[in-house]
């Protein structure tokens, strides 16, 4: 039976949903059988195709809807928030690029 | 936001020499030097900077495509060219094929907005096979220029 599941989350990236995070985001939606997709207030994207994660062009504070249809929905889905409540562990990194940028004159 | 907004049309090389990652972001950087769109004394720390970003994670997102990018503050506004390699480099990308199409940028720290409308913008267009296929095809940089300056002309259209 086709199980639907969605939940809101929000871009808590400082740089956005920018090219890594998205590569993240499109690696783990393909290990799932459901299709997945992102909804923002003007489109719906596939989940599993950074080519279309990218064109949210979805700043920090950007509210989403995931929306995961298929046999695997509950646990695709929640791999999925994982990410964005993790913050895709950016936060180390963006602690190395702020010191990167100091030290550059 | 449109390619003309960013891409710098004297830095566009149909033809890369390199055969390497490193050699094509070389490559790339140094036209943005020459077309004055970046200093030369900063032309090192950049290509290292954008070597350092792939370290992370190859910017080949598939379709024959990257973008290798980053963040640095001898810009004031986002900059970027595009580049074409008829044979194909090894880019390490996402879905193992050779990188025909790159689409360089460079932009200031503070403002993840424009990299992310840039990405956005390419990523969008890049859905296009036609529009992947026309650009691989360019013979010269001012084909390049005219198939970008189409894709702007579409502009809402996805």
């Amino acid at each position: 039976m086709q199980q639907v599941v969605s939940r809101d989350v929000v871009v808590g990236l400082k740089q956005g949903l920018h090219a890594r995070p998205a590569d993240m985001l499109a690696r783990e939606a393909r290990k799932w059988q459901s299709r997945i997709e992102l909804v923002s207030m003007s489109q719906r994207v596939d989940g599993k195709s950074i080519l279309e994660v990218l064109t949210l062009a979805a700043e920090e504070g950007t509210r989403l809807v995931v929306e995961v249809t298929g046999p695997d929905a509950t646990e695709a889905l929640a791999a999925i928030v994982r990410l964005f409540d993790g913050n895709f562990h950016e936060n180390d990194e963006t602690a190395v690029n702020t010191a990167g940028r100091t030290t550059t004159p | 936001m449109k390619f003309s907004d960013f891409v710098a049309i004297d830095a566009i090389r149909s033809h890369v020499d390199s055969s390497t990652k490193e050699g094509v972001i070389r490559e790339m950087a140094t036209a943005l030097v020459e077309a004055g769109r970046i200093p030369a004394s900063d032309l090192e720390s950049i290509v290292k900077a954008i070597l350092k970003r792939e370290d992370l994670g190859t910017t080949g997102i598939g379709r024959g495509v990257a973008v290798p990018h980053t963040k640095h503050p001898s810009v004031d506004r986002l900059v970027g060219t595009v580049a074409v390699s008829q044979e194909g480099i090894d880019f390490d990308s996402l879905d193992g094929d050779p990188v025909h199409l790159f689409f360089l940028l460079v932009s200031p720290p503070d403002q993840p907005g424009q990299h992310l409308r840039a990405l956005e913008n390419i990523s969008r267009q890049l859905r296009d096979d036609a529009f992947c296929r026309e650009l691989k095809a360019a013979k010269a940089p001012a084909d390049i220029q005219h198939l970008l300056e189409a894709a702007d002309n579409h502009g809402m259209v996805s």
